[in-house]
């Protein structure tokens, strides 16, 4: 069964604990400036929302390449980037719709997020549930759900 | 990354940025952030300093565990003489600030003398350099982050700046970081505004964990810690839900809620200023005032508020600029501004309290003085001419228009400026400011709360809930529930809280962990993460160290037993209502038990045996 992670903007605090693991797991500091993630916050709407890549089906980062140092992880399909391989072109950068490969100065090369090989670390720190790592088929269900419930079925004295 | 192990040393007069390291033995006894930084300060700077002098430091500084995964461990303290009290001051605030300082390879920084003309630090990692903040001086905290950011084109820089209240030198003026987080109490926002120092922006790119001592050992003692926090009601459902907030309605039933600069201790409006009104939709515009709520840097607890104000009420409803969300209401906020002064308008009250975040003015300072005018009007002897408009009781209109006076710096808005004390005593009333060592008193009636009076009188930043929060005990029942009513034992009940919360405002952590943590559930974070022992008594003989520092501190400076005392109102005039109904505060019963338990004399000066037990 394939996993995805989810997030839920409305139950992030901005605490940055997602942040911090993913630098932890990644690059063995507590960096969020290195972090695959990133929480924004739009102030003046009070909203924080969490970002990271969401494991395309059909990645154009991948197809972009032009060494192949993008490849799909056959067990969790998160697209790896190979550092060994990558030459720092950054055209995955570009190809990428969502903006969710960087470009890592001190490597010269990209990173992005690789599910962490079937363990999300974010996931993990989230204290609130706003990142949750769930079957992949499931995507959205909540989402109905909460919409089906107010879809009003009943015929309105008056209409 | 416990400790950078090294820290800047700015000189404002000369323009000079000097790397030094950080003195490790200091800390071992000291461990970081209030203990360390005041270590340094008290080391440096003479007692008796004007605290608006250019001999005057001003020291922003982080602990072991800022920037690390420790829950709340964002955490960064501004350690100086303050301008409102005379008194050390050490004030604490949480947000990204701190973390980004810590990140950019810093423990603190030291800040000497005084600018020529204004100025701002910028920090990108070890790129230091002072710039030119003349385009800045005038505009409001929010301004001057928004400049900053677009002209350094990076909007991720982390940034703490006075408004104009700390140019204009409002006694209790703040510094505010990441627009709604404050280093509030004591005027630690005058001082730097003295210095003509406008802001420092920090960008940290270095980050660490290589200097955890032991990573594995931390990252399951942060765990632990975590869970703690997440299956405690108050850090893990009141906080969270409610905010400080929570507060409101469990101390007004108490009869605890000073209202009417003290001359009631409840409040008739106060559930519509509570965390639960909060909540509840608004028949204006059907939307509650409450958007969400927000964490600071790390925190699993996120206690945070982010309001929005109604866009018809009439303080807000041609000023645009105000109807996005923002930081508010804490329950501190909520009382000083309300509840202080009579007003139950919520909408009003978050106005206000944005505003004192715009310009960096301390809400509580500032509406604890509005209600001492207030009082002063009621009897009499401040004008409708002389303010500037009918100041009643209970008038929101008077509020809303005092802290826009108070942020411009603006007719009366000079004199609330003063801070409470001065303005009672130049108006021949000294006794009607309600405060210790001229700061205003939190959000507690000493009345019903009996341990807060002993706690208020002996905080050495004068009358703070921060230093000795026996309200855990006295109401909430953390760690143990003694009777909210009575003096007897809180001499020893507030010297634990004293010591304790050293320890956790050395360490790097929010002190509202306190709610689910004791000392047992910090000591293995840090021990994990710091090298040396840290043992349970380590850290006990620690807290005391620097409570009694400062103490030394504060005496040096000509603070004296005289000094450690309540206003009259709180002795002599009984509580009128609720549960404390007849009684006044036993301070006077509490203090000599107190100085006995704390090993000094009866003068209130530390024995030469206490220092030397303390390596003083
Ligand atoms: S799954 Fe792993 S790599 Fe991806 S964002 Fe989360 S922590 Fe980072
Ligand atoms: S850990 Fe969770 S709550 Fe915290 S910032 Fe990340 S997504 Fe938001
Ligand atoms: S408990 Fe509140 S003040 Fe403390 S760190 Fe968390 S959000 Fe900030």
């Amino acid at each position: 069964m394939q996993k995805s992670l989810h997030i839920d903007p409305n139950k992030c605090t901005g605490c940055l604990q997602c942040e911090m693991a993913c630098s932890y797991e990644n690059h063995g500091v507590f960096n969020i400036s290195k972090s695959r993630i990133k929480v924004f916050n739009f102030e003046h709407a009070g909203r924080k929302v969490p970002y990271t890549c969401t494991q395309c089906a059909e990645a154009w980062c991948m197809t972009a390449c032009p060494v192949d140092a993008i490849r799909i992880d056959g067990k969790t399909g998160a697209k790896v980037v190979h550092e060994d391989v990558c030459v720092g072109c950054k055209v995955c950068t570009i190809a990428c719709p969502f903006g969710t490969v960087n470009y890592v100065v001190a490597t010269g090369k990209v990173q992005k997020c690789d599910l962490c090989g079937g363990e999300p670390a974010c996931a993990d720190a989230c204290p609130t549930g706003a990142i949750t790592y769930v079957a992949a088929d499931w995507t959205g269900l909540d989402k109905m759900r909460a919409w089906a419930g107010k879809t009003d079925t009943q015929p309105r004295a008056g209409a | 990354m416990a400790w950078n192990k090294k820290f800047l040393r700015v000189n404002l007069s000369t323009g000079s940025c000097k790397t030094e390291a950080l003195n490790m033995e200091w800390a071992q006894e000291y461990l970081g952030q209030r203990g360390l930084a005041t270590k340094y300060f008290v080391e440096e700077v003479d007692p008796k300093v004007d605290p608006l002098s250019p001999d005057n430091k001003l020291i922003m500084t982080t602990g072991p565990l800022t920037g690390t995964v420790a829950s709340t461990g964002g955490r960064y303290s501004v350690v100086t003489k303050g301008a409102l009290t005379g008194a050390i001051a050490c004030s604490n605030s949480g947000g990204y600030f701190g973390a980004e300082l810590k990140f950019a390879g810093w423990d603190m920084i030291i800040f000497e003398g005084k600018a020529a003309k204004p100025v701002y630090l910028s920090i990108e990692d070890d790129k230091v350099e002072l710039r030119d903040a003349a385009h800045l001086w005038g505009k409001t905290v929010f301004q001057t982050e928004e400049i900053i950011k677009k002209s350094h084109q990076d909007p991720q820089m982390r940034i703490c700046s006075i408004g104009r209240a700390g140019e204009s030198g409002v006694k209790f003026a703040c510094i505010v970081n990441d627009l709604h987080r404050a280093a509030g109490r004591s005027g630690v926002g005058t001082v730097m505004g003295a210095k003509n120092l406008k802001a420092v922006a920090v960008r940290g790119t270095k980050g660490s964990g290589g200097a955890i001592k032991d990573p594995k050992a931390f990252m399951a003692a942060t765990k632990a810690a975590k869970k703690v926090l997440a299956d405690n009601a108050v850090t893990g459902q009141g906080l969270p839900t409610y905010g400080t907030q929570v507060l409101m309605n469990v101390i007004n039933e108490m009869g605890a809620l000073p209202t009417r600069n003290h001359r009631d201790v409840q409040f008739e409006d106060a559930r519509k200023i509570s965390g639960e009104a909060m909540h509840e939709k608004r028949p204006t515009d059907g939307k509650s005032h409450l958007v969400t709520n927000a964490a600071c840097f790390g925190c699993t607890i996120a206690c945070g508020r982010i309001s929005r104000i109604d866009e018809t009420h009439f303080s807000v409803v041609n000023k645009p600029e105000y109807w996005g969300a923002s930081g508010g209401l804490e329950y501190e906020a909520a009382w000083a501004l309300g509840s202080a002064n009579g007003v139950g308008d919520l909408e009003a009250l978050q106005y206000a309290n944005v505003l004192c975040n715009e310009d960096g003015f301390d809400p509580i300072s500032f509406g604890a003085t509005v209600a001492a005018a207030m009082e002063l009007y009621d009897l009499g002897i401040l004008t409708k001419e002389q303010i500037g408009l009918e100041a009643p009781f209970g008038s929101a209109q008077a509020l809303i228009t005092l802290a826009e006076m108070t942020a411009k710096g603006e007719g009366f808005g000079k004199e609330l400026g003063l801070g409470s004390a001065r303005l009672c005593a130049k108006y021949g009333r000294p006794e009607l400011s309600m405060g210790v060592k001229s700061q205003e008193f939190p959000a507690y009636d000493s009345r019903g709360i009996q341990g807060m009076g002993l706690a208020y009188a002996t905080s050495n930043r004068g009358a703070c809930h921060l230093r000795g929060y026996t309200v855990a005990s006295e109401v909430l029942g953390i760690p143990v529930k003694t009777d909210p009513l009575v003096t007897e034992g809180k001499a020893d009940l507030v010297k634990a809280f004293q010591d304790a919360t050293s320890v956790f405002d050395s360490a790097g952590v929010c002190v509202f962990t306190t709610f689910a943590w004791t000392l047992a559930d910090l000591q293995p974070q840090l021990d994990a993460a710091c090298e040396g022992n840290w043992t349970m008594e380590k850290l006990a003989l620690l807290g005391e160290r620097v409570w009694n520092m400062e103490r030394v501190f504060n005496n040096a400076a000509g603070f004296t037993a005289k000094d450690d005392d309540l206003p009259p109102r709180l002795k002599n005039e009984p509580a009128k209502t609720g549960p404390a109904k007849g009684l006044v505060n036993g301070v006077d019963k509490m203090r000599p038990e107190y100085y006995k338990v704390r090993g000094w004399s009866p003068e209130g000066v530390p024995t030469k045996e206490t220092l030397d037990r303390l390596g003083l």
